[in-house]
């Protein structure tokens, strides 16, 4: 299976199942219109004969030789010989678990999914023997994974903050009895950020989630305190402050864009530009299309438009010698997550948990209080439902339906699996919207790529992390490390 | 090649076969909570 577009002047080709990434020219383009696998050693004569008005024998001849080398290569119509590893979609030591340390807030965000901070339930903190337990949980059920991700979230997980910093001393000191590795993620709104957090966070946490939807007039509409106010002046100043501090290490401010802002690459160029921010994430609002702020079907084009705009954008930064990470366009073409992950997917349910307030364990922090899918507690770890981890672990691109003919298939795994439930009515049916926006991501992320490497520039993405401490840091991944 | 440029090397069928150590990061640990992009992700395999 192949996947061809043509976006900003570049015919690109994407070779499903090798992942093979090519540009090519307008006659190998109008070739690939014609040629179907098992290709044939030479050009067949019917093709030359369609394409004869648009380009001379010998450059069609020409073009087909490459093709085919292509082809014999395995890069070109490879086949899709992943099933058999999809069959082998067992269940898989637990890794990474997002700790609703407090399940409330200070804002009132007007799309938040988590219903403003209690998850349609009460609000409440976590206690730091609930944490503890969890950490134990995580622990127990990793087996032997090593690097362990645990993710600060709520609500607002400054609103607990003697907690989460208890919880990282609990874990630092069990991560040295177990030979385990514990990587901290704190997402936050900010508004309780002080000099003495940020010190704490940058020594820490390993990646910062900065929440900020962009300009003020867009953040100020649905990131708005209880008495209504916008929280864009007071917390613009401490993200600034935090991220001048933050070094090299990993951070992402992050936004949310709904239908009131579909020119939303002003905003990602708001952070850049205005505010400072290099390091950007802004996802599409994920809530019932009958909501009034809501994206739906019909938003497609715009939505689509916009992110062809943010990716000429980019490029054109890059030239001037500018660079920002966009993370909804972080592609990495040669040293990129193995087949396997890419079966896999997000690991919700099954190498992901979320831990609620009160130590219950669900699949993501997406389904927290959905009683129907809770997996158990972390005060009754023999407890923990293995059978709807099992469930989740067997929700990969090969079960979920369409998945396994979709060329954005190894890119998306299957979307987000809490989503697919909500919107689609089931785990294992993806949600169409999220799919039309992710792959028309994943086309410009390629054609960013291209244009680049046009230009002989490179993405930016092989600057030193910083984590290990080296001036030359080896590492040549898209994500910091 | 003259009518084709290739952007990538590595070949994803490769990837299968000594893959799936499980000591990558989860796909929402970084800067998505609502939506899903695992490609982005980095693999943490030590002997890749």
């Amino acid at each position: 299976m192949i996947h061809k577009y043509s976006l900003n002047g570049f015919n690109i080709v994407l070779d499903v199942h090798s992942g093979g990434v090519s540009v090519v020219d307008d006659a190998a383009y109008r070739l690939l219109d014609y040629i179907t696998p098992p290709m044939a050693e030479k050009c067949p004569r019917e093709i030359l004969d369609k394409l004869s008005g648009e380009f001379s024998e010998s450059q069609l001849n020409e073009a087909y030789d490459e093709l085919y080398s292509m082809y014999t290569d395995g890069i070109l119509f490879s086949e899709d010989d992943y099933a058999q590893f999809a069959d082998r979609m067992v269940s898989s030591p637990v890794k990474a678990m997002c700790l609703l340390v407090a399940q409330d807030c200070q804002l009132r965000c007007k799309y938040c999914f988590a219903s403003t901070g209690d998850y349609g339930g009460h609000r409440a903190m976590m206690s730091l023997e609930t944490a503890k337990k969890a950490i134990d949980f995580l622990i127990e059920k990793s087996g032997k994974r090593r690097n362990l991700n645990l993710d600060f979230f709520g609500g607002e997980p400054l609103m607990n903050w003697e907690v989460v910093k208890q919880t990282v001393a609990y874990a630092r000191e069990q991560e040295k009895l177990h030979d385990k590795h514990f990587l901290f993620t704190v997402t936050t709104n900010g508004v309780q950020l002080t000099d003495d957090k940020i010190e704490y966070m940058n020594k820490e946490m390993h990646n910062v989630v900065l929440s900020l939807d962009g300009r003020k007039s867009v953040n100020d509409y649905f990131r708005v305190r209880a008495d209504g106010s916008g929280s864009y002046d007071s917390i613009v100043p401490k993200f600034q402050k935090f991220v001048k501090a933050r070094g090299t290490k990993e951070y992402y401010v992050r936004g949310t864009f709904t239908n009131k802002n579909l020119d939303f690459a002003n905003d990602v160029l708001h952070y850049y530009d205005d505010l400072g921010f290099d390091q950007i994430s802004m996802e599409p609002v994920v809530t019932d299309p009958s909501v009034e702020y809501a994206l739906r079907e019909e938003h497609i084009p715009a939505v689509s438009a916009e992110y062809e705009r943010l990716a000429k954008k980019i490029i054109e930064y890059r030239k001037a010698g500018k660079f920002f990470n966009y993370f909804h366009f972080m592609i990495d073409l040669d040293q990129g997550p193995c087949a396997i992950k890419r079966l896999r997917g997000c690991g919700c349910g099954n190498e992901y948990v979320a831990v609620s307030a009160d130590g219950d364990v669900y699949p993501c922090h997406q389904f927290v209080g959905k009683d129907e899918w809770k997996m158990g507690s972390v005060y009754d770890p023999a407890g923990f439902d293995t059978k709807m981890k099992e469930y989740f672990a067997r929700a990969n691109v090969y079960s979920k339906e369409g998945c396994k003919d979709c060329w954005a298939k190894f890119y998306c795994s299957g979307g987000c699996n809490a989503n697919n439930l909500e919107y689609a009515g089931d785990v294992l049916k993806p949600f169409k919207l999220s799919c039309e926006f992710e792959k028309k991501r994943l086309e410009c992320a390629i054609m960013i790529k291209a244009a680049l490497a046009a230009q002989g520039l490179d993405d930016g993405s092989s600057e030193s992390c910083g984590d290990c401490g080296e001036d030359e840091c080896e590492s040549t991944a898209t994500v910091r490390c | 090649m003259k009518h084709v440029q290739s952007l990538n090397k590595s070949n994803l069928k490769e990837s299968a076969a000594k893959g799936g150590c499980g000591e990558c990061q989860a796909s929402c640990q970084s800067a998505c909570k609502t939506s899903c992009t695992v490609a982005n992700q980095k693999c943490e395999h030590e002997d890749k």
